[in-house]
This record gives C-alpha cells, sequence and structure tokens, in this order.
C-alpha cells in the first residue's frame, strides 16, 4: 500500500528574472513503511519535492495524495491540520524551537494535537529514552550539541505517530559517528513502529541505510532502486 | 492548552532583555505620566471649580427662572425658607445662604460707580463662600451689623474709600421705590477676580431687604455640596423636590456650568488640548512596541515557519504574538501605575507651586498651589488608552505572521 502517490509534479521558481524549473513532470509513489532516501546534488530538487509531499509546498501542476488526502483539495487550514496528525519532520538545522526544554518540544505537537497531558508526558518521556536523552529533559536547545538536538528533532517528528517522516538533510550538520547513531534510531523507529521514512540528502551512508534509492537529477527521477532485503 | 503559549510567550519577551525592558519602561513611563498629569489636570479642575464657585456661584443655586436673563429685582424667591427646608433634608448638601442683589450707584465723597450690591447672611455665608477669608483689610461682617458693608478692592480703590469710611447706594427697590443708604465700609475684599473685586459690596442680608423692600424674599439660595462629581446628582433630587413647592414652577436649579460657563470652556478646551498631547507621548510608545515586534517577528521567521510546518496554525502563532505584547503591556502598566500612584500622592500632599501661572490662574481665585487629584478615573485612563493603542500596534506584526508561507519563513535568510 502506497503512502504517497505524486503524479506529473512540476514546480517553478522566480529567481529575479529567471525562472528555475525545480521539478519537471515528477510522478512517484512511496509505500508505507518505507525508508527511503531522496539523493541529488544541490539544487537537484529533492527539497522542493520534500516540501511537496509534506504539503508545506504546493506544486504548480500535478497532483499529491498522502495517506488518502488529496491536497489539491485542502485548504491552507486543512493542510495544516494534516501536517499536525499525519507528517514528522526532521529539518537540517534541526528546528528547534528555542525557548522551550528537550520534553517540552516533543510534547508540543502532542500539545497542538490535544493529547491529554498526563498521556503527553509519558510519551515525551518515553521516546527521549528511545533516542537516548534520558538525562536531557529539561535541557534547552542551546544547551544540547547539535546531535542531541537532531535527536530531539527526530523524537518530535515521530512522537506523535505520523504516517510519514520527512528528513531533509538530516545528518548534513553531524559528525559521521553521531549521524550513524541518528540513522540507527530511525531506522528502529521504521522497523519497530513502521513508520515511514523519506530522506532527501546527499550523504553516503543515510544512501546507504536507505532500502529505496531515489536520485533526483535537474528536477527528474533519474534514478529509483530498491534493495533487496 | 494555553499554559505552554502562555509560558513560550513570556520566554520569548526574555530572549532580548535590553529591547524588552525599554519597551517595558516606555510603557510604565507613558502611564506614570499620564497618571500624574491627568490627576494634576482633574486636581486643577477643581481647584478651578471649587475656588470659582465658593467665591460667587455654588455648586449650584435656586433662583427664579428669569432672573438669570436680566436680573430684575423682581424676580424672586418668595419663600427662601421653603426652599432651606428642601436643602436641609437633601443628603449630600455641605453648606446653603441666601443672597439677593440688586444694581446701584455707590458714591463716595469723592467719586460715584456703578455697582453690585449683594445682601448676604454673615454666618451662611461664611459656611458657604471663602468671603470671609478673603478680606484683606478691616474684618467680616458679624450676624448683628446693619449698616455696614464689604466691598471689593479695586472697587475700593476707584471710590478712593477704606475702611471706616462711607458710601451712598442709590438704587430701585423690588416694589419700584427708590432704594437709598449711607453703609460704612467694614471690611476690604480680594479675590484675584478682578470682576468680582471691581464690582461688589456686600451688605447684611436683612439690610438689604430692609434697604431694597424685599420683604424676606431672596435672589438666590446657593448651595455647596459635599464633593464636585456629586452635584449633578444632588442637583437633580433638589430641582425635583423644588417642583413641589407652592411657587416651585417659577424656580430653577442652576449648576456651576451653567452659570459660569466660561470656566467649564477654559476647562474643556484646558482637557482636550490635554489629551492631544497625551496621544501624542502614547502614539510614541506605540511606536516602541510596533518597533520591538516587527524585529521579533524578524528575527522569529524561520522559528515562525518550522512551528507552522509541524503544524502549529497560524491564528495559534498570532496568539502568542499578542499574549508577548499582552505581557509587556501588562508588566509595563503595573509598573506604571504603581509609580504613577505613588508620585501623584506625593504631590497630592504637597501641592504643586505654581508660580508663573498665577496671574493665569487668579482670575479662578487659585492662588499659591495647586493639588493633583488622584482618582480611579485619572488612574484608569491613561493606562487605558495604551493598553488599547499598544494592542492595535502588536496587531500588525501578529497579522503579518498569520500571512506567512511555512516553506518562504524556513528558508528567510
Amino acid at each position: 500500500m502506497n503512502i504517497v502517490e505524486a503524479t506529473h509534479i512540476t514546480k517553478t521558481f522566480q529567481q529575479g528574472d529567471i525562472a528555475v524549473q525545480a521539478l519537471k513532470d515528477v510522478s512517484l509513489s512511496i509505500e508505507k513503511g518505507g525508508f527511503v532516501a531522496l539523493a541529488g546534488p544541490s539544487g537537484s530538487g529533492k527539497t522542493t519535492l520534500l516540501n511537496i509531499i509534506g504539503g508545506l509546498d504546493t506544486p504548480d501542476s500535478g497532483s499529491i495524495v498522502l495517506d488518502g488526502n488529496a491536497f489539491e483539495e485542502m485548504s491552507r487550514s486543512q493542510l495544516a491540520d494534516l501536517r499536525l496528525h499525519k507528517v514528522g519532520f526532521v529539518f537540517q538545522a534541526y528546528n528547534l524551537i528555542p525557548v522551550l526544554s528537550a520534553l517540552e518540544n516533543v510534547e508540543y505537537v502532542m500539545l497542538l494535537q490535544g493529547v491529554p497531558e498526563k498521556e503527553r508526558h509519558d510519551r515525551a518521556r518515553s521516546i527521549l529514552d528511545d533516542v537516548g536523552l534520558e538525562n536531557r529533559y529539561h535541557r534547552r536547545p542551546r544547551e544540547l550539541s547539535g546531535g542531541q538536538q537532531q535527536r530531539v528533532a527526530v523524537a518530535r517528528a515521530i512522537v506523535s505517530s505520523p504516517s510519514i517522516v520527512l528528513a531533509d538533510e538530516p545528518t548534513a550538520n553531524l559528525d559521521s559517528e553521531t549521524g550513524k547513531g541518528l540513522l540507527e534510531i530511525m531506522k528502529d523507529m521504521n522497523h519497530r513502529k513502521n513508520v515511514t521514512f523519506v530522506f532527501s540528502t546527499h550523504d553516503r551512508m543515510v544512501m546507504d541505510y536507505a532500502r529505496r534509492l531515489i536520485r533526483i537529477r535537474d528536477g527528474q527521477v533519474d534514478d529509483d532502486v530498491t534493495k533487496n532485503a | 492548552m494555553m499554559s505552554i503559549h502562555v509560558k513560550m510567550a513570556w520566554r520569548n519577551i526574555w530572549r532580548n532583555p535590553r529591547r524588552t525592558v525599554l519597551t517595558v519602561s516606555a510603557i510604565a513611563f507613558a502611564c506614570l505620566v499620564l497618571i500624574f498629569m491627568l490627576s494634576f489636570q482633574f486636581g486643577s479642575y477643581e481647584t478651578m471649580i471649587n475656588a470659582a464657585v465658593k467665591i460667587q456661584t455654588g455648586h449650584f443655586k435656586i433662583q427664579h427662572k428669569q432672573f438669570q436673563e436680566n436680573h430684575n429685582i423682581r424676580k424672586t424667591i418668595v419663600h427662601p425658607d421653603a426652599v432651606a427646608g428642601i436643602l436641609d433634608k437633601t443628603p449630600g448638601i455641605a453648606a446653603y445662604t441666601f443672597r439677593s442683589r440688586a444694581f446701584s450707584i455707590v458714591s463716595s465723597e469723592d467719586r460715584t460707580y456703578g455697582a453690585l450690591v449683594i445682601g448676604i447672611d454673615p454666618d451662611k455665608e461664611s459656611r458657604t463662600s471663602t468671603l470671609p477669608d478673603l478680606i484683606r483689610e478691616g474684618e467680616y461682617l458679624s450676624q448683628t451689623d446693619t449698616d455696614k458693608a464689604l466691598i471689593g478692592r479695586l472697587l475700593a480703590r476707584n471710590l478712593k474709600v477704606t475702611t471706616g469710611d462711607e458710601v451712598t447706594l442709590l438704587g430701585q427697590g423690588r416694589d419700584g421705590s427708590v432704594a437709598a443708604a449711607v453703609v460704612t465700609i467694614k471690611g476690604i475684599y480680594s479675590s484675584g477676580q478682578d470682576d468680582f473685586d471691581r464690582a461688589g459690596l456686600h451688605i447684611p442680608l436683612a439690610y438689604f431687604q430692609q434697604v431694597y423692600t424685599m420683604s424676606g424674599q431672596v435672589h438666590n439660595v446657593v448651595a455647596i455640596v459635599q464633593s464636585l462629581d456629586r452635584v449633578a446628582e444632588i442637583k437633580q433630587q433638589v430641582q425635583a423636590r423644588v417642583q413641589t413647592l407652592e411657587t416651585g414652577n417659577s424656580l430653577i436649579v442652576r449648576d456651576w456650568s451653567k452659570i459660569m460657563p466660561g470656566l467649564k470652556q477654559a476647562i474643556s478646551m484646558d482637557l482636550v488640548s490635554g489629551l492631544i498631547f497625551w496621544l501624542l507621548l502614547i502614539i510614541v510608545v506605540a511606536f516602541s512596541i510596533l518597533n520591538t515586534f516587527l524585529m521579533a517577528v524578524f528575527e522569529r521567521t524561520r522559528e515562525f515557519g518550522v512551528m507552522m510546518a509541524i503544524g502549529t496554525a497560524p491564528s495559534r502563532l498570532m496568539k502568542i504574538l499578542l499574549t508577548e505584547s499582552l505581557f509587556m503591556t501588562v508588566v509595563g502598566m503595573g509598573a506604571g501605575i504603581v509609580l504613577g500612584i505613588f508620585v501623584t500622592l506625593y504631590f497630592q500632599t504637597r501641592g504643586i507651586d505654581i508660580g508663573g501661572a498665577g496671574e493665569l490662574l487668579n482670575q479662578y481665585g487659585i492662588t499659591g498651589r495647586i493639588y493633583p487629584k488622584l482618582s480611579v478615573l485619572s488612574t484608569a485612563i491613561g493606562p487605558a488608552m495604551v493598553f488599547v493603542i499598544t494592542f492595535l500596534a502588536a496587531l500588525y506584526p501578529a497579522v503579518k505572521v498569520r500571512r506567512l508561507n511555512p516553506v518562504e519563513a524556513m528558508y528567510f535568510a
């Protein structure tokens, strides 16, 4: 069963007087429980594709269906609600809320979802324990290392059991050891909780971890390889 | 649900403590200045009104309906004791007195002037007006005096008389007869109000009634109430009760603002010019708030983008920003109100020397010092205006955040 169906997606950005076509008629589907890497050089369109799959950006043409929800029929606020309940995001620059502690950052999404306080606390602590931050609940982002911040971001992305986690260059700012540790955590979540992960990356290690590797070049799918288990 | 947003808003405003302290200080300063200056204005108005009414008009007067138009001596209160009975039974009346008046020719040995001869009840007058305190030479009238008079400083100068001198009064009695008398100057008063000091000559009411054949009637019953803000209410009560008297239909109750419209206009003008100035002050503070929030939105655009990406509704972001504004406003207002109250109370007990403005204010009977008057109104108006305007100032950046596109915001450089 596919969780993402992208059909004939095109997207053009205007940079001054120049129109840059970021995506050219991209069609792909991603199966539920997948561990997928969108790989390609900078400017190839992988982040744009990720943003469109996550409902953060809208394509100029083409359609996206995420877990049975067709984006073209949805309003801005409906898309925000879909992101809240179905999508987890991990960003390259961690992007935690600086005034909240690690625990509060993880709780925040559940708070928006209306999860009761006790359940929020328990789930947030449990997920932080899972990513190895059991002693860092009350640290603010500036008091955590890059790797720890990214682990909080992963915990935040998966704590509410989304249908899909979209990770934009999650290891780009981490050393290889920390990056590997993070990938292990995500692989474990994928394995244990059947959460679908889609990465945009040009990190060789992420590509090695992925079970499916989709290469994007000049806004088009250049190669799509599913590895044998 | 709100608690984490309240927590976020509180922590956000302290991300840049210096900027927050400056903004909060600007709000506090505006509140302080507004409370003090409005209290000062209200205090000076009350001083002006009380000073003026205590010399001349009272807080309100009861008189014949047509007396105000042409001061016809025949337009009298026929039964002043009945009116007094009403005032005795009306709560809130501090004092009242009877007065009669007639325009007459006043002659001294050397000169003759037109003047307003006013009959007063010395005892009642001393409880109602400040006339006894205005005596600069000689003495105030006693209850047993008959052909004695108090005279205004300027009229005395014009007539070239002093205490102990005699002046002749020549006018028309209520019945059309000639009213003539010779009175001895017992005291000279100076109110600071030139018109009053130039035209007035006071004699005992009983003597006035005899000279001007008033037959026990008077022209005015002048009343002072316990506090200025109760004048309208008490005036209405008295008006209603006066109508029940036998001659009630011919009587009217006029308050100080109707009797001295010039004073009311002067106060209105001062209030309006004051409000314009205070509004400008608040607008300056509003720009400070606006600047703080525009900077916050600018600095935190990426953060807002991320929050929207993970599912925060734009309206919730707007709420967080408005809560931040509310915190700064409330903290600033709290500090400003406390400081404003302390400063005002300090000057309320010590007064402010008006030195240079003395001449201007003398016409309202104010000399020396003005005392600000702290009231709920003077404490609330300024901060309420600050609250509304800072809220409006914070609304613009909050609405701007609502329109953010998450992708553009996240990649905002």
